[in-house]
């Protein structure tokens, strides 16, 4: 074995009195690729922010990093500065938030040129070129001066690659470069900091919270949890046989599990006729309206008693205007019957006593509850507008009941949302739609902020609710394998239309849409599709 | 049943509010600021207990009486008058003579003119001069019963022989509860009409904007000259005048906050719900904007207190006949010879906006966010 590029012995970091890090050892030579695998707390991303001095002012780093040569802990920042973005790359998880807004692609590329190599104005432009071409932006000649916002997530992501790969550094570390991607995207940036790596020989530092993409593209991993590293090897070799019960845990955690078995023959719960959610464009002096943006398109479903319709299709697809639009928390056209009522067609009043019937699960569970509510008020809130006879201590009864359903203690009802995990947060969203006694509830991504191992415990408490109650869900997510573990019947959709649709077991058997194929793809294989150039920005599907 | 009950309720503060409470009383400049405008406040409120030209309370043939509280007429004490006035020596001499009266420790009024004051003109404080100079008109000079430290004029009077210890307590007093007024009632209306637009958006949002910036655009100055010329103003028509232009203060910060919080993602649970608007506005969004408007309330009730006092200096104010800090610190311009006049006035209102600055630093930091986390 060659002397290792990079060298970690004993890196530990504190904030305070709190361990973030506890000396953590590994080594990487040129070439290869080591994954950093942990959850969220797990201490891998200020690991790679202190490799190059990068961690928060108030923590503190000891241990030793040896990169090529040079003792990195404790340097002065003149040669830290050096290092950083010459011979060591970054990228990190949010290209929107990491590129300047109000530079160019090119601007901001050539500045990197300039501070580390002295290019000037054209030579800087040339390379800038290259360097676009190289990451597999179509087009660069038109795409240079555009800015970020001009640009899709994949090709913004892109963008920062180019950045960090032009001095040639001889490491790249990445940050969940593919976290905030939808996944033929993911799988084709994947591909693209593969065959990069390969031209380059560079070193790879990847971090991520993501096993399949783990087992894609590294070498060599690391297990990380609570600042300590619990397992190192070789990729094939920890995922045949993992030692410490932290990887099996992880490695167990994927959602798995068969959808709730389907009552017999039963009427719709709830349907819709060509619903459409069409944003109007408004454009000039007297705003008047000169097309529309077709978030959700024509959308006929039906789903029946104790069956989970997912609903699954890349960022921008309409999926979550869909279920909306059913809640009519955005406003719709088309028909929607809920157990047997005409919902459209009521006013906001009228509609009040419909709402019980049916509810709705949000994404962030950091967000969907009121921080100034204790958690027996968030959930009780719905108990007070639909059943104000109910006295308090049957109100507390019911919250009681509800809390425990979702396998929470009653005594969390006093406390307050921020004492809770993401998961336990969920389970209280969950609660407080499962009060009000629904037949249908939404289901709007309820486990993409989560972690993986806290995912497969909220998608067995759902299936375990469904089977008990016989609900009805409209199951919305972009993560294919967390949908196959819940759904009956799926529908696939794309720029606001529905691709394809049918039972969950024979779509993901037997894909009959190009569509579908490469999304199904991009999710288990993390194959990229074949057009590497349809990662452009989707086009503005106006009407004149 | 109870047992449930128990557990679900929460303690009374919430655990932000105790982290905001504890934030402002580590602050200790705060802290003892609000203790000490407190005392200030409390003890102006009853200034009629502590600066008046009525005894409190008065035992007469055996007859508990409150002055303070009711007009007597005077023939009750065998006069002829119809208000008693409880300063002249022959009603004292008839009250002593069958029972007894309490006095305040100030035998003054804000109004009251003084016929034994030692010089002619603006008195200097009693503190310096000799006994014999404070009692010189007395009847029976030093030996006067009437010559008690409760006729003494701790700071002095000003040229009218009024004094103005109690010219300072009741001002103090009315600018306060005028401020306080005009705070709450422009909060409300502010967060009202900023509520309102940030939450529906849109048109209402649109033309309410554009409304408020022609309101704002109106010199309100010059507006309330002309109108305090017409009528005669007095406590609430001022209120009046100064609530018309001092409500938009808050609208921009509460309209950004609900626009802001409108769509975060407990409003859309709390919507898909079927929790009514005004439940929604009341319990998930105004508690988000009464952060900022806390945060403001304390400069703007010491700005309207100051706005009441410069009405006042210009003589724009309150009727000559009320107690005002400006009409003391316009009285100090014009008697520059007597200079316990605009330096009584000067402290007593930068004491006053000291404090009240010191305290609405306080509240800010208490709410925070990065210091409540920290």
């Amino acid at each position: 074995m060659s002397e290792p590029l990079l060298s970690v012995r004993d890196l530990s970091v504190h904030f305070g009195a709190n361990v973030a890090v506890d000396k953590v050892s590994f080594e990487l030579t040129a070439g290869e690729t080591l994954a950093l695998v942990g959850e969220s707390g797990s201490g891998k991303s200020i690991t790679a922010l202190s490799l190059l001095g990068l961690q928060p002012p108030t923590a503190s780093v000891t241990g030793q990093v040896h990169f090529d040569g040079t003792e990195l802990v404790g340097a002065a920042t003149a040669t830290l500065r050096s290092i950083r973005g010459n011979q060591v790359g970054m990228i990190f998880q949010e290209p929107m938030s990491s590129l300047n807004p109000v530079h160019t692609i090119g601007k901001q590329i050539g500045e990197v040129l300039a501070v580390h190599q002295g290019l000037r104005r054209n030579a800087a432009r040339a390379r800038t070129l290259d360097l676009l071409d190289a990451v597999g932006i179509p087009d660069p000649q038109g795409r240079i001066d555009d800015y970020p916002h001009q640009l899709s997530g994949g090709q913004r992501q892109r963008a920062m690659i180019a950045m960090a790969l032009a001095n040639e550094p001889k490491l790249l570390i990445a940050d969940e470069p593919t976290t905030a991607l939808d996944v033929t995207v993911q799988a084709q940036v994947l591909d693209l900091l593969k065959s990069l790596q390969q031209a380059h020989g560079m070193a790879l530092l990847f971090i991520t919270h993501d096993l399949s993409i783990v087992r894609h593209i590294a070498d060599r991993v690391c297990v990380m949890t609570k600042g300590e590293m619990v397992e190192t090897g070789a990729t094939q070799t920890i995922f045949a046989a993992p030692a410490h019960h932290y990887t099996r845990q992880l490695l167990a955690a994927a959602p798995a599990g068969d959808p709730a078995p389907l009552p017999a023959q039963s009427a719709n719960v709830v349907s819709t006729q060509d619903l459409k959610v069409w944003f109007p464009i408004r454009r000039g002096l007297l705003r008047r309206t000169v097309g529309h943006i077709r978030a959700v398109d024509g959308v006929d479903l039906g789903i029946r008693k104790g069956e989970t319709l997912g609903v699954v299709g890349e960022s921008g697809s309409g999926k979550s205007s869909l279920g909306y639009a059913l809640l009519r928390l955005i406003p719709s056209t088309g028909r929607i019957v809920l157990l047997g009522n005409e919902v459209q067609s009521r006013s906001w009043n009228a509609l009040r006593p419909l709402r019980k019937h049916m509810q709705i699960v949000f994404q962030d569970p950091f967000g969907s509850l009121s921080p100034r509510m204790s958690v027996g008020e968030i959930v009780g809130e719905g108990l007070k507008v639909h059943m104000p006879a109910l006295s308090a201590q049957e109100r507390d009864l019911k919250v009681a009941a509800a809390l425990k359903e979702v396998g929470l203690e009653v005594a969390t009802a006093a406390r307050y949302p921020h004492e809770f995990s993401g998961g336990q947060r969920q389970r209280i969203a969950i609660a407080r739609a499962l009060v009000l006694e629904p037949d249908f509830l939404v289901l709007d991504e309820p486990t993409s902020a989560l972690d993986v191992s806290i995912q497969s415990q909220i998608i067995d408490l759902l299936r375990d609710i469904q089977r008990r109650r016989q609900l009805s869900y409209l199951f919305i997510s972009h993560d294919l394998r967390v949908v196959k573990a819940l759904a009956h019947r799926l529908i696939v959709m794309r720029n606001g239309q529905v691709v394809e649709q049918g039972e969950a077991a024979a779509i993901f058997a037997d894909p009959q849409q190009a569509y579908t194929r490469q999304l199904l793809a991009a999710a288990f294989d993390l194959a990229a599709p074949p057009n590497v150039t349809d990662d452009r920005l989707p086009p503005p599907h106006t009407t004149e | 049943m109870s047992g449930a009950s128990e557990i679900i309720r929460p303690p009374r503060l919430s655990p932000l509010n105790q982290r905001r409470l504890a934030n402002f009383r580590a602050n200790k400049r705060g802290w003892w600021s609000f203790w000490i405008f407190l005392f200030f406040f409390v003890l102006t409120l009853g200034a009629e207990f502590v600066a008046n030209d009525r005894p409190i309370l008065v035992m007469y043939k055996g007859e508990l009486l409150t002055p303070a509280f009711v007009d007597y007429p005077e023939s009750k004490f065998g006069g002829f008058l119809g208000v008693t006035n409880f300063r002249h020596k022959v009603n004292i001499d008839e009250i002593e003579a069958n029972g007894w009266m309490l006095w305040p420790p100030i035998r003054f009024n804000h109004n009251t003119v003084d016929s034994f004051i030692a010089f002619p003109g603006a008195n200097p404080p009693s503190w310096l001069l000799t006994r014999e100079q404070i009692c010189q008109r007395y009847p029976e000079g030093v030996e006067d019963s009437f010559c008690v430290p409760g006729n003494y004029h701790w700071l002095g009077t000003d040229g009218g022989g009024r004094d103005v210890l109690a010219r300072l307590i009741h001002g103090f007093r009315i600018s306060i509860l005028f401020g306080l007024v005009l705070t709450v009632l422009s909060s409300v209306i502010g967060v009202v009409a900023g509520a309102m637009q940030g939450y529906f958006g849109g048109w209402v949002d649109l033309i309410a904007q554009r409304l408020i910036e022609i309101w704002t655009s109106v010199p309100s100055l010059y507006l309330l000259l002309i109108i305090s010329s017409v009528i005669a103003p007095n406590f609430w028509v001022l209120l009046g005048i100064l609530l018309l232009f001092s409500w938009v203060s808050l609208v921009g910060i509460v309209r950004a906050e609900f626009l802001r919080a409108r769509n975060f993602e407990y409003v859309n649970a709390a919507r898909a719900l079927g929790v009514s608007n005004r439940r929604i506005m009341w319990r998930h969004l105004l508690p988000n904007a009464m952060v900022a408007t806390l945060t403001f309330m304390p400069f703007i009730l010491s700005g309207s207190v100051a706005t009441l006092t410069s009405l006042d200096f210009l003589g724009f104010g309150l009727p000559v006949t009320a107690p005002s800090l400006g009409r003391l610190l316009s009285e100090g311009k014009s008697s520059l010879d007597a200079p316990w006049l605009a330096l009584t006035g000067f402290l007593t209102v930068a004491i006053m906006m000291t404090l009240l600055v010191f305290i609405g630093e306080a509240v800010r930091d208490a709410f925070d966010p990065r210091k409540t986390f920290r």
